[in-house]
């Protein structure tokens, strides 16, 4: 696009600018350019696609069940099979096929991730949401209501996310629902404190009082400019979560809390099995453990790089 | 005439490029070329991206080291501080050459007291105990106008307002006496009000210690007050440099007149238009294929966007422009 | 001052009001009837007699909380269902050995963590960098049992550089008058016992310090580069003061104060940390202990330690606050 100029006494020139310079670039696609040229950002993001494709498709990617033991014969008290060419990474000690539990264990982790992390989100940002709008308003009313949620948050963070997933595991039985559920819970004063933040730091940003000024509605000013402003934080924070909450749950397995059987396809799970067979072979522990790491590491560093994609103070 | 006492700094052809890669290298300040003589008080005017803050900041030393490429001499005592020594260019700063910067908010640690933020100076370039460097931190707050100042010096900078930081600063600044004092836009953050305190300081201080100037700024008006000569920069580029009389009587520069012409003035007639400099600083092309004015220039010619146009000096003044505004008094020399 | 440190305290009660209905409800909440789910399967209709007669189950809610807040007030935190121990008196005798295993970790990050923060921001962009950041990505992305079990198989049980388990050697003689080892070692003058006992602290306390480490490098490491970039370093830099002096009062004493409110948050994490560590380490701590109640469902002793380890927690957040106080003037105002 080009521009010409008003005249000004001399031959009108025109100036041949990039459209982006004269109309700026929004924030999604600034920060997706910027996400794409971040090295870390992208190997973030492709731990992240492979960990979910091959939780999606583990069927596919095996043609054994998983935790079914049937080799079991095969396996003594010296010696655990190897790698070979049925079973590319060897048997565990109860007799199952190793790729079989990795690959579905990486399904349960993203099963147990993606839903605590979403019950976490859910209840939290609605807390966090009424929090922060009552307390925005204003009005004694409204300060009580946010303080009192905010006392409850406060009290969930009294006591470290891990013990309170466990003391809620450990009330709500041997089941795999109470893992994520508990885990869930555990995220929720997260959520709650980074959204209700939000909503009182955009009350007072200078933007709202622009809105305000101009005699949009409050209720139009939350729903189409705060909320907005919020989805991207929540959106890092989430894909942070999902990394603890990966970790978190091979914790829980590890102190015996979950689903009750020992050969499951669970990460945390296959460790805990692994402990006394490592001398024989390390791979039962190093196998898990490390897909553990690898797959929280892939979170991290694409939820680190979308943080600092987003932040309005870095961009360009 | 006797002859003018030697430059106490000397800046030839300054260049600063930023760069990163893969990004397009940004010329910030570009055959940047002045002096200053002892007691002198000489104005850098600019709009906001002009390079005027770099420059300052390119005498100092005080770039970044990453992604920043300097070319050019800044000659002081003999010396060129561009490629000095760190350790002897920091025994320079602070006590030849100092400077007073733009934001008094930001500019002050906020976890110590402001009596240390002072005495530390004296205590690091002069042999003073701590007793000494405090006595005489508190006779600057003083001198800078600070009201109690004995009091001052235990406080922190968020107990203070803007104005008197930016009073604590100038006292940080003249505390070992500089030969030199740059401010780079001193009162820009401030009131109004407290704009015109602050600068009758500086202005006393200066005079006091006999002290140059370097005053960096955007406000003309400022420049009027204090300085004997100025240079007016454009993206980079000094493109006139004269007395301040010369230029305010007379400005060649299309773009100096430009600036004189947009402030509204008391006497003119109500109702009368204002006169901004038309188009936005950002209408620009590169000084290496013409004059980056052009654009927005209303003397444009021909050549002025097919080659750059170089700084001569045209009798009285500096000048870089191939169709500068026209000189009515040589106007009606030239036809009388 | 002192009304800064009466504010927060206040603060903290309703806090702790909270947790004790929190966890009040949380023993009820089990599925079916409390006593039964307290006993397991160790119900017998006297034991169920006896547990609802104590707990005052057959009460009125209402007084059941305040029976039960009473109890708390004097120190009575219940028993355990399995040894009839009380619940308090184990958390005492258990407590000192966490405490050791978790300020060993907490001074390793520190001692560790913010001089190699401080280096990474100040070679930002260069090899140095790049490592740090790598290395404290791995260590916060790392299983904490997962770790130790690897040190402990690798240094422990494979290379017999160090020892696999418990807080010191069964065979030596050791007087225990703290229960904190280490110190009681330093106290009695019995240097091989003091000895001992750091040694089998070595390897939970690397384990255990790995994420909290982690944390402090990148703190630090934001924290200083963005300092660095302030104008007021700038002004010290043009004040010609020697580097030293910049470093010391204007860029590591800004730098600081948000690494000390992550060192008081780490004490959370060092908590859940040590009940994965004491586990693989038989390290015998309220970590080891809590595990095991968990394994037998043993409520009282779960509730009780919980609701110690929260108001050890709070305290130590109150007093990282009060620190933050003494340390930022402009906190000190507000």
């Amino acid at each position: 696009m080009s521009i010409t100029l008003p005249p000004a006494g001399g031959p009108p020139v025109t100036l041949g600018l990039p459209e982006e310079e004269i109309h700026g670039v929004s924030l999604w696609r600034g920060a997706f350019r910027r996400v794409r040229r971040n090295p870390s950002a992208i190997a973030g993001a492709i731990i992240v696609a492979v960990f979910v494709l091959v939780a999606v498709f583990a069927p596919l990617l095996t043609p054994y069940a998983p935790g079914s033991a049937e080799w079991s014969g095969q396996v003594t008290p010296t010696s655990v099979p190897g790698p070979s060419a049925d079973h590319w990474l060897g048997l565990d000690r109860f007799g199952s096929d190793m790729w079989t539990q990795m690959v579905y264990g990486a399904r349960q982790s993203l099963v147990y991730g993606v839903v605590s992390t979403a019950i976490g989100l859910i209840v939290g940002a609605t807390l966090g949401l009424v929090a922060g709008g009552f307390g925005a308003v204003g009005g004694r009313f409204g300060q009580s209501v946010d303080t009192f949620i905010m006392r409850c948050v406060d009290v969930m963070l009294s006591i470290p996310s891990l013990l309170l997933a466990v003391s809620i595991a450990a009330v709500l039985g041997q089941n795999a629902y109470s893992v994520m559920i508990a885990i869930g819970a555990a995220q929720v004063p997260i959520f709650a404190r980074l959204l209700r933040g939000s909503m009182l730091s955009q009350g007072r940003s200078d933007y709202v009082l622009a809105a305000g000024a101009l005699g949009l509605r409050k209720k139009r000013i939350v729903v189409s400019h705060v909320v907005p402003n919020s989805v991207g934080p929540t959106i890092v924070q989430a894909t942070l979560n999902l990394a603890t909450a990966i970790i978190e749950v091979a914790a829980l397995s590890y102190l015996g809390l979950g689903a009750s059987d020992p050969a499951i396809a669970e990460w945390g799970r296959m460790l805990v099995a692994a402990q006394d067979r490592f001398d024989v072979a390390p791979r039962l522990a190093i196998l898990p453990g490390v897909a553990i790491a690898i797959t929280a590491l892939g979170f991290t560093l694409f939820g680190e790089a979308l943080r600092e994609a987003l932040d309005p103070r870095t961009r360009r | 005439m006797p002859t003018p006492a030697a430059p106490l700094l000397t800046v030839r052809d300054l260049a600063v490029t930023f760069g990163v890669r893969g990004q397009r290298a940004v010329h910030a300040v570009d055959e940047v070329s002045f002096e200053i003589r002892p007691g002198q008080h000489v104005g850098l005017v600019g709009e906001s991206g002009s390079g005027k803050s770099v420059t300052s900041l390119a005498i100092m030393g005080l770039l970044p080291k990453r992604g920043v490429r300097t070319s050019g001499e800044v000659l002081w005592g003999g010396r060129n501080l561009l490629t000095a020594d760190p350790d002897e260019l920091s025994r320079l700063r602070g006590r030849e050459i100092a400077m007073v910067f733009q934001d008094p908010m930001t500019s002050l640690n906020p976890v110590v007291p402001i009596g240390v933020q002072v005495s530390e100076v004296i205590r690091r370039h002069e042999k003073a105990d701590r007793r000494e460097a405090q006595d005489r931190a508190e006779a600057l707050l003083r001198q800078v106008g600070i009201p109690d100042p004995g009091r001052r010096l235990r406080e922190y900078p968020h107990q203070l307002s803007g104005g008197m930081r930016q009073r604590v600063l100038i006292a940080i600044a003249i505390a070992c006496g500089p030969k030199l004092l740059i401010a780079d836009e001193p009162t820009t953050a401030l009131d109004v009000t407290i704009q015109a305190q602050v600068l009758e300081v500086l202005k006393e201080l200066v005079a006091d210690t006999n002290a140059a100037l370097l005053l960096i700024t955007h406000d003309l008006g400022v420049v009027a007050g204090i300085c004997d000569e100025v240079n007016v920069m454009y993206s980079g580029r000094i493109v006139e440099s004269t007395t301040r009389n010369r230029l305010f009587a007379t400005p060649r520069h299309p773009y100096t007149g430009g600036l004189l012409e947009s402030i509204p003035r008391l006497d003119s007639p109500r109702g009368a238009p204002l006169r901004p400099i038309p188009g936005s600083p950002n209408q620009t092309i590169p000084w290496t294929e013409g004059c980056a004015f052009a654009p927005r220039c209303g003397n444009r010619i021909d050549e002025c966007t097919s080659s750059p146009p170089p700084l001569k000096y045209e009798g009285d003044r500096d000048l870089r422009c191939y169709n500068p505004l026209s000189d009515p008094a040589r106007a009606e020399a030239v036809q009388a | 001052m002192l009304r800064f440190v009466l504010r927060r305290l206040v603060q903290l009660v309703p806090v702790l009001v909270g947790l004790s209905l929190l966890l009040f409800i949380w023993v009820r909440a089990l599925p079916g009837d409390p006593a039964r789910a307290l006993l397991g399967e160790k119900a017998t209709p006297e034991g169920l007699a006896r547990v609802t007669e104590a707990y005052g189950f057959d009460e009125p809610v209402l007084q059941q909380y305040v029976t039960y807040v009473t109890a708390l007030l004097h120190g009575d935190f219940g028993n355990s269902i399995q040894t009839g121990q009380p619940v308090t008196e184990s958390f005492l005798e258990k407590f000192p050995a966490t405490i050791e295993l978790g300020c060993a970790a907490l001074l390793l990050a520190v001692v560790v963590g913010v001089p190699l923060g401080y280096l990474a921001a100040r070679h930002q962009g260069r090899p140095l960098d790049t490592l740090v950041v790598s290395g404290s990505l791995l260590g916060v992305v790392t299983p904490v049992f997962f770790l130790a079990i690897l040190l402990k198989l690798v240094f422990a049980d494979t290379l017999h550089w160090l020892p696999t388990a418990l807080r010191q050697d069964p065979r030596i003689d050791a007087t225990h008058i703290t229960n904190f080892y280490v110190l009681d070692g330093i106290l009695t003058q019995e240097w091989d016992a003091a000895w001992d006992a750091i040694v089998h602290l070595v390897l939970p306390a690397v384990a255990l310090a790995t994420i909290p480490l982690a944390i402090i490098v990148r703190i630090t490491r934001a924290s200083v580069a963005e300092v660095m970039n302030e104008d007021y370093v700038r002004t010290a830099e043009a004040k010609g003061l020697a580097s030293s002096t910049i470093s010391r009062r204007h860029v590591l004493r800004n730098a600081l104060l948000p690494v000390v409110t992550t060192i008081g948050l780490q004490a959370g994490l060092l908590f859940a940390g040590a009940v994965l560590t004491e586990t693989v380490f038989a390290f015998n701590g309220i970590g080891q202990y809590l595990f095991e109640a968990i394994g037998r469902r043993d409520y009282p002793v779960l509730q009780g330690f919980i609701l110690f380890i929260a108001i050890v927690y709070s305290l130590i957040n109150l007093v990282v606050d009060v620190s933050y106080g003494v340390i930022d003037p402009r906190v000190r105002a507000g």
